[in-house]
């Protein structure tokens, strides 16, 4: 229905659309999203030329668009933007009505038109009609721009983060009016967003953009299994989880990479100063080699160790140990158990990659719930 | 000669100068209007011009009076037509710079959806743009008639006629009650055009932009 050929666009030396490629099936509810700046609200706007682009050829219906009279294109495409642009001089009725008037649509059919819309969205023409834009809420003005899109039945609707600037709970309800809509009507929906709620919520298919290209074309589903790129991962961050993906997490997921490991033939009493200084009641002790020996405790060390001796003879192996490819649900698992407290992660040549506390647990799945923390 | 005396000799020649003042004032008016609305349009889709234009207006704006009617003395002879060319001039800066901000300050967003929609310009100047400027178009035209009523006098002068005229008369003569015969009227015309052009105003603005206020 709707195709991007090369499509470029660029404002002086910024690049905003990089060879766009993209195809849009007919009746469906497509979300583009990514990072601000990535050219989704660009693509959208030269759908209905609002914004032409430098080259590439963009095709509805096999039509390129770039030969077609703008004004007579947009008439044929519904548009609903953030700020909604509701005429403040024009009834509600009225707004509704502008596009079918630009058609010259007789006076009872847009009557009807205006009837029918406004039961649509459950908002009575008896109470509504003529009311002026300043009368009614955020999410009611939001529904009468989304009406006046649908106004003349264009095939495409285009929406430029309609429900950015409502709240959430007007949000959510007015998400569910719209996906209705769509459904019911059969409508080709292209819809910007930032939030990945929104977009999993409402497409049939999730266009992911970054610096003017398509990194990823997949339904929501998809897109949480494999999502192509890390950036898509983040953006995802917290539907991430309930199994899909942590099934596919390993042990080295989990576990913090500073770990604090002395060589077997460190002193005593240099390693009980290491030990009070970093607040840890156990080192790791390392062979020459750096392959892992065992740990020594701070106790231990203070029942049997003499000052000035080596630390080697020490020595536990009582640590329990995973390879860091191991399962995740394992490591799990062998932490609740440890006596210790924590699961030293080890290399496939038996050096120390890393250490698994609790701790480093509770961050890494926070991680996965909620998207890369901070601290 | 008292006031009652004064009035029955003169009143045909008060309510002449009433209507003279009058018709100057509305054809100067008028010609402002014909001048600077579709001038204030142009300037909102050229803002770089505008920024010269207006000021170049602005310094009409700043010649004296007496000076300008002056120029058009020496260009136009004595009559109307000088005068009238020169409170047209002035009567162009209000209802320009008026039309220009007010055109301007239409929220954008609302242009937006109404290209997005498919208005094409002239739907958009004139279903939008100007429905949304008139207030404070009407706003300029306000300012400019307030103001052309109280200029006019000066017209007189170079023989346009008008209330200037008595005032004229009654200055050269010391007789107060010319002076009065021609500056109350004046005033009051003043005060009656700035009420209906306000009341227009409120009419015309549309009802969406007052209930938003």
């Amino acid at each position: 229905m709707i195709q991007f050929r090369s499509v470029c666009k660029r404002y002086g030396k910024k690049t905003i659309l990089d060879t766009l490629n993209l195809d849009i099936k007919a009746g469906e509810f497509v979300i583009l999203i990514g990072p601000s700046g990535c050219g989704k609200t660009t693509t959208l706007k030269t759908i209905n030329r609002l914004i032409e682009p430098d080259s590439g050829e963009i095709y509805i219906d096999g039509k390129d668009i770039t030969k077609m009279d703008p004004v007579k294109l947009r008439r044929t495409i519904g548009y609903v933007i953030q700020q909604i642009g509701l005429f403040p001089n024009m009834t509600v009725e009225q707004n509704i009505a502008i596009v079918p008037k630009l058609l010259n649509y007789k006076k009872e059919e847009i009557d009807d038109i205006v009837h029918r819309l406004l039961d649509l969205v459950n908002m009575p023409y008896e109470e509504n009609a003529k009311k002026y834009p300043s009368e009614l809420s955020g999410g009611q003005q939001q529904r009468i721009g989304v009406l006046r899109a649908l106004a003349a039945s264009p095939p495409i609707v285009l929406m430029d983060e309609p429900f950015g600037a409502l709240d959430p709970v007007t949000r959510d309800s007015l998400q569910e009016e719209v996906k209705k809509i769509q459904r019911k009507l059969g409508k080709t929906i292209v819809f910007v967003t930032h939030d990945m709620d929104e977009a999993i919520r409402l497409a049939d298919t999730i266009v992911f953009m970054n610096e003017g290209k398509v990194l990823q074309v997949a339904s929501p589903e998809e897109m949480l299994q494999n999502p192509a790129d890390p950036i898509i991962k983040s953006f995802l961050g917290k539907h991430m989880s309930n199994g899909v993906n942590a099934a596919g997490m390993v042990a080295s997921d989990f576990m913090r990479k500073k770990v604090l490991t002395v060589p077997k033939t460190k002193k005593t009493l240099e390693c009980i100063e290491l030990m009070s200084r970093r607040d840890v009641s156990s080192l790791i002790v390392i062979e020459e080699d750096d392959t892992y020996l065992g740990t020594v405790s701070v106790d231990k060390i203070k029942a049997q160790g003499k000052a000035g001796k080596e630390i080697a003879e020490l020595i536990t192996v009582e640590a329990i140990t995973v390879n860091r490819d191991s399962n995740a649900q394992e490591a799990f698992e062998l932490l609740i158990a440890s006596p210790t407290g924590y699961v030293i992660v080890l290399n496939d040549d038996n050096t120390v990659a890393g250490l698994i506390t609790k701790t480093s647990m509770a961050k890494a799945m926070g991680e996965a719930l909620w998207g890369e923390m901070t601290q | 000669m008292t006031y009652s005396e004064f009035l029955a000799k003169y009143s045909t020649d008060i309510w002449r100068a009433f209507f003279t003042h009058i018709e100057l004032v509305l054809v100067s008016v008028g010609i402002g209007v014909i001048i600077a609305v579709p001038a204030g349009i142009f300037l909102s889709r050229h803002k770089g011009t505008a920024k010269y234009i207006l000021s170049i207006a602005g310094v009409i704006q700043t010649i004296p009076g007496l000076v300008l009617l002056g120029i058009m003395l020496i260009l136009m002879g004595i009559g109307k037509p000088p005068a009238i060319a020169a409170l047209s001039l002035y009567a162009i800066l209000p209802i320009l710079r008026n039309t220009y901000t007010g055109i301007l300050e239409v929220d954008g967003h609302c242009i937006e959806a109404a290209r997005g929609i498919g208005m094409s310009g002239g739907q958009i100047l004139f279903q939008v743009e100007l429905p949304l400027a008139m207030p404070a178009i009407i706003g300029g035209l306000r300012l400019s008639t307030v103001y052309i009523i109280s200029w006019a006098t000066l017209a007189g002068m170079i023989g346009a006629g008008g209330l200037g005229d008595l005032i004229w008369t009654g200055l050269s003569t010391y007789e107060t009650k010319f002076i009065v015969a021609g500056a109350v009227p004046a005033a009051v015309l003043a005060l009656v055009a700035n009420a209906v052009i306000g009341f227009f105003q409120h009419i015309l603005t549309p009802r969406g932009l007052k209930l938003g206020r």
